[in-house]
């Protein structure tokens, strides 16, 4: 009883990073952005939601300020690569991809260098302060509350996407940027750098997350590619919202069971990895062979 | 402080060696117009196979072998690209994930959880005669192993090949505009098909100069990146062969710098040297009005046929 509780536990906070992250890309791909730098925004958003909780761990303002900070440095992050797309047209797919290696080189410098722990004996920040810390949820266990910011994010995007003059627009500039302009419906310049900053955001809140919500420190690898894994994620949600939380919560599970299954049935856990790419081809075969099917049938 | 530069030199020729392999053949894909994050994959699979064909068969058999695992993962990549028209930047995330994530499942299978200390025969360094006692750079350039010589060779190969034969005209033409380039007759499908294979080539020899030339074993996900690196590198030379040389250069000089610096033990922040080449690029791209050196149909399908 105990470890299914355990097991359960650790479904949910391994799927919350990935609901996030997933978040993050099912709004940049809806809007037309190849943002496959959500795991460098996920460091932004996590270093400084580290340094916030570390300075200000003792106050009651520090958690929200810690994931709202986290959140606007992932959008910061991501608008670097909006910003070079809109003035300088660089494609998102290459700059996102420096972004994440100068991501990943920043937080192993700052956890070596200025934000290294009293001792200097970790490649790691201090703990967090108590304050800075998401609420456990259920106790005995892991579960902590960044799983409700996640669902209820989630409720809202969905909400958003479908509802709001703001979700047409992102979809039709997604869907046909050089319609949506010529037809005068909309500016799609500033719905493209929005997209850029609203991902970012999501992932950025995500890496805040999962240090205010799990580790309660900031270190290296901190992200086992969550930022990879969330456009499989996205994509098999079709890039709904909805789905996306339900997609992670899969995700969640498949690779918690690979973890177990390496431990009981020494079956390598690297094959969850495979699923899930096999999940995208499948994904991306099936949609090829209906748009082939429309067009003959045109 | 002579010792130490010559460490560096070679250290980042050394570093620079699979990273301009893989650069090279990612060259000639983007300049078809197709941007295949699946090089990690040919990479890594590269790597896996040519440890487990070395082991067998020598070290002639792992070249070959990680060749042709580069190019069957490329070629899974130009299934989806061109025949299914799937967008080329989830497919190519895709098979990188599938393939780090199927040779770690095969290097557990073969060799054990653990990895059992595994060594595999190395490519011996060949020293040329007269050249590789050259003052200061002589040892670096020209006492390596085979595979760096075939990254020289390569460079101006592969520039002849693209700018002074009608089959480069019709890779840069098909990565400027598929639509124009089938309208003039040439097969656009076939071109990038082609344009893939090669590049999943080369990576797979990537792969093999990892474990064959440097590290002479297999670690799991021993490729680390060099897939993405390579597409920077692409994109800081300029799309083209000479410039991406150089460019592979810079990103090996960091990484040497990286390890000289440990050498030493000198505390100074090397991250920071590691992450200069990326800004580096991400500037050249944006100084460079990336949209118009970058090949016009890069990353885009082609519409109807």
């Amino acid at each position: 009883m105990g470890e299914t509780l355990a097991l359960l536990s650790d479904v949910l906070v391994r799927a919350t990073p990935l609901a996030l992250t997933g978040l993050a890309v099912a709004i940049a791909f809806r809007g037309g952005v190849w943002n496959i730098g959500a795991d460098g925004q996920f460091l932004a958003g996590a270093t400084l939601a580290a340094w916030i909780g570390v300075a200000l761990g003792g106050t009651h303002l520090s958690l929200p300020l810690a994931l709202l900070g986290g959140a606007g440095a992932g959008a910061v992050w991501a608008g670097i690569a909006g910003v070079l797309r809109s003035r300088f047209g660089v494609l998102e797919v290459i700059s996102t991809i420096m972004l994440n290696f100068v991501a990943a080189f920043g937080v192993s410098y700052l956890v070596r260098g200025p934000l290294q722990e009293p001792t200097h004996v970790y490649p790691q920040t201090p703990s967090i302060g108590d304050a800075a810390q998401l609420p456990v949820l259920v106790p005995g266990t892991r579960v902590h509350a960044g799983i409700l910011i996640a669902l209820v994010l989630g409720v809202i995007a969905w909400w958003a996407m479908r509802h709001t003059a703001a979700g047409f627009r992102l979809r039709v500039t997604g869907a046909n940027p050089f319609a949506a302009r010529s037809a005068g419906l909309v500016n799609v310049e500033r719905v493209t750098m929005r997209a850029f900053l609203l991902s970012g955001a999501f992932a950025g809140l995500a890496g805040a997350v999962e240090v205010c919500g799990v580790t309660y420190a900031l270190y290296e690898n901190l992200s086992p590619g969550y930022g990879y894994t969330a456009i499989a994620v996205a994509l098999l949600a079709q890039l709904d919202p909805l789905w996306t939380l339900a997609a992670a919560l899969l995700f969640g599970v498949l690779e918690v069971t690979a973890a177990a299954l390496q431990r009981e049935a020494s079956i390598p856990s690297t094959t969850a990895a495979v699923v899930e790419a096999a999940v995208i081809l499948a994904v991306i075969a099936v949609a090829g062979w209906r748009t082939r099917r429309v067009e003959q049938h045109a | 402080m002579t010792a130490g530069l010559d460490a560096f030199l070679q250290g980042t020729i050394r570093t620079a060696t699979p990273l301009a392999l893989a650069a090279l053949g990612e060259t000639m894909a983007e300049r078809a117009g197709v941007i295949n994050i699946g090089l990690e994959g040919s990479i890594i699979a590269g790597a896996l196979a040519a440890t487990i064909a070395a082991q067998h068969a020598g070290v002639g058999a792992g070249i070959v072998t990680a060749m042709l695992a580069g190019l069957a993962v490329a070629l899974l990549f130009a299934l989806f690209v061109v025949k299914l028209r799937a967008d080329q930047i989830i497919t190519g995330t895709a098979i990188s994930m599938l393939a780090l994530g199927a040779t770690g499942t095969i290097y557990r299978i073969v060799y054990g959880e653990m990895g059992t200390a595994l060594t595999v025969p190395t490519m011996p360094t060949i020293r040329i005669p007269g050249l590789a006692s050259i003052p200061v750079i002589g040892a670096a350039l020209f006492a390596q192993p085979v595979v760096t010589y075939a990254a020289y060779a390569l460079v101006p190969l592969i520039a002849w090949w693209m700018y002074r034969t009608h089959a480069g005209l019709a890779l840069r033409a098909v990565g400027e505009s598929p639509e124009a380039a089938a309208a003039s007759g040439i097969r656009p499908g076939l071109v990038r098909t082609l344009a893939i294979a090669a590049d999943g080539l080369l990576g797979g020899l990537a792969g093999a100069t990892l474990v064959l030339a440097q590290a002479g074993t297999f670690v799991e996900g021993m490729s680390a990146g060099r897939g993405f690196i390579a597409i920077a590198i692409v994109a800081l030379g300029r799309w083209r062969p000479i410039g991406v040389a150089i460019a592979a250069l810079v990103f090996g000089a960091a990484s040497a710098l990286q390890y000289a610096f440990q050498a030493t033990g000198t505390r100074a922040p090397y991250q920071l040297f590691l992450a200069l080449p990326y800004l580096l690029t991400l500037v050249a791209l944006a100084t460079a009005r990336g949209r118009s050196i970058a090949p016009a149909a890069l990353a885009r399908n082609e519409e109807g046929e």
